[in-house]
């Protein structure tokens, strides 16, 4: 009886600091200025600017979820069959580029991609015509797909390490080609790891508002830039609040995946 | 034939690997080089200096958006590693239905997206009468470090075997002292690698500490942002180089070090 106990302030912290601030989004989003009751924030969303934004922010976080997938799935499997020392190596190798800080991190592929940066340097060394490559929609998945992998890499890489080789062995006795045994082994038995990274690329990827300031200059408004700038310039709080909600719709649909595919917590990161 | 097939795999299983490496590391090897360029610009290189090195320490700015950082990363994560770690004993205790609801509130501030998090604590903050600033920064970081030490404290728990620890109470151990002598040390592991995860995650926030802080607060995050415009003092990558060589050279020692004798 007296462990429970302990859950006492990890419950009081989260109800404090996690539960109450989320419900207090949805009465920002679910009233105007004066409190009365509105739809008007969240269907907002619908506006020409707005929708623009969303479908802009949908289409590049699929784009970059799709790449970052077809980037690490191989990698997971390459680094399974090596068993670089098991696992704590893999971790390391993706964890410490965070020890520099994000936004130097993207910043410095604005040094990379620009006019006159490192890639058109060499391409014009190598007599190829310099490309705009800076405040593209190339340029933010780019830097989604960089910032992210990591979270892609890792639960996929988790769960192909619990595949028992003697499985895949026994597929290719039977006489399972290598795409079969894609197909049907590997595939199948990495489902959560897979969709564990999917959200885990996707929901950031849908919401950032830096990684479009930083790379995509200031033409492309991302739906995460929307609701920074009704917090941070508009100060339209129930506005901002309203678009979050939507947002949250994703989140939840994400969350639901993990549950479904997910149960026993097999494809966490860490 | 067979082995010509399996060394151009190999070859080009390698090739992959380093791909992906130059495009995780190339970005941090050119603020390296950044860092001692003696051009203030972002794409000319203005021949070798150490002069930024020498001006980082120099700036009061930079070395108080440090402190900031540093101490908000120690104490975020020391406190929700205790928070987090008594959690994860109670959870473990507890019935399947119960414990089903805490971990799906556990996972919320992971799973949710940091614009999310961070605004609806800005909000929960202005309504509870608290004044954004050092204060906020801290509540917002320990909490979204608790789940990262509760997953990394829970495996390690589901591993200790509860005979041990009874023993220990029959034999006349107070309860308390039974678990600091029997099942601490085995869960220790997950302790420390959930409040390293934790330092980590707090010290490269960006998103979440850019909603609570207030004005007139910097940490080294929010202040590289404010400088993004007028362009980054190339101060800043020295900066980040010498954390990062610093980082760097303690994980490999810790974790490389040839004295793993004792592993199990």
């Amino acid at each position: 009886m007296s462990k429970k106990l302990l859950s006492g302030p990890y419950l009081v912290w989260m109800a404090g600091f996690t539960v109450i601030p989320l419900l207090l989004i949805v009465y920002y989003g679910l009233t105007d200025r004066t409190g009365a009751f509105t739809l008007a924030n969240v269907v907002s969303i619908a506006t020409a600017e707005h929708s623009k934004a969303l479908w802009l922010s949908l289409g590049l976080s699929f784009v970059s979820t799709l790449i970052c997938l077809a980037l690490a799935y191989p990698l997971a499997m390459i680094l399974r069959k090596r068993g670089v020392g098991r696992g704590s190596f893999v971790v390391f190798i993706f964890i410490l580029p965070m020890w520099m800080n994000f936004l130097l991190r993207t910043l410095a592929w604005q040094t990379l991609l620009e006019r006159n940066g490192v890639i058109n340097g060499i391409l014009t060394a190598l007599h190829l015509p310099p490309q705009t490559l800076i405040n593209t929609s190339g340029a933010i998945i780019l830097g989604m797909v960089y910032n992210f992998l990591p979270f892609m890499v890792l639960p996929i890489y988790n769960v192909l390490c619990k595949i028992d080789d003697n499985t895949i062995n026994a597929a290719q006795d039977l006489g399972a080609n290598f795409w079969q045994t894609l197909t049907r082994v590997w595939f199948p038995l990495s489902v959560p790891g897979i969709i564990s990274g999917i959200t885990m690329v996707f929901v950031p990827a849908l919401t950032t508002f830096v990684i479009s300031n930083l790379l995509g200059g200031s033409k492309i408004l991302l739906i995460g830039n929307v609701i920074e700038q009704e917090f941070t310039r508009g100060s339209n709080w129930h506005l901002g609040s309203g678009l979050s909600l939507v947002l949250m719709v994703f989140i939840l649909a994400s969350m639901a995946l993990i549950a479904k595919y997910d149960k026993n917590g097999e494809g966490t990161a860490f | 034939m067979n082995s010509i097939k399996n060394r151009i795999k190999y070859f080009v299983e390698n090739f992959y690997l380093v791909l992906i490496m130059v495009f995780l590391y190339a970005p941090i090897a050119t603020l390296m080089v950044l860092s001692f360029s003696g051009s203030k610009s972002r794409t000319q290189w203005g021949g070798f200096t150490l002069r930024w090195y020498l001006e980082m320490f120099e700036s009061a700015t930079i070395m108080n958006a440090l402190q900031n950082t540093l101490v908000i990363a120690f104490a975020s994560a020391l406190i929700a590693a205790v928070i987090g770690t008594a959690a994860a004993i109670a959870i473990n205790s507890m019935k399947p239905i119960p414990r089903t609801i805490i971990m799906g509130i556990t996972n919320i501030p992971m799973l949710n997206a940091d614009i999310v998090t961070g605004i609806s604590l800005m909000l929960a903050f202005i309504a509870f009468g608290i004044s954004l600033g050092f204060k906020t920064i801290l509540i917002a970081h320990i909490t979204f470090n608790i789940p990262y030490v509760i997953l990394s404290v829970s495996p390690k728990l589901k591993q200790t075997n509860k005979s041990v620890y009874e023993a220990a109470m029959d034999l006349g151990a107070a309860p308390v002292y039974a678990f600091f002598k029997v099942v601490f040390p085995d869960i220790l592991p997950g302790v420390l690698s959930g409040f390293l995860l934790a330092f980590t995650m707090s010290l490269d926030d960006f998103i979440i500490t850019h909603f609570t802080k207030g004005a007139g607060i910097n940490t080294l995050s929010t202040l590289i942002y404010s400088e993004v415009r007028r362009g980054i003092k190339p101060s800043m990558y020295a900066l980040s180089t010498l954390i990062f060589v610093v980082v760097l050279a303690l994980l490999i020692i810790t974790n490389f070090a040839p004295h793993r004798s004792k592993e199990q």
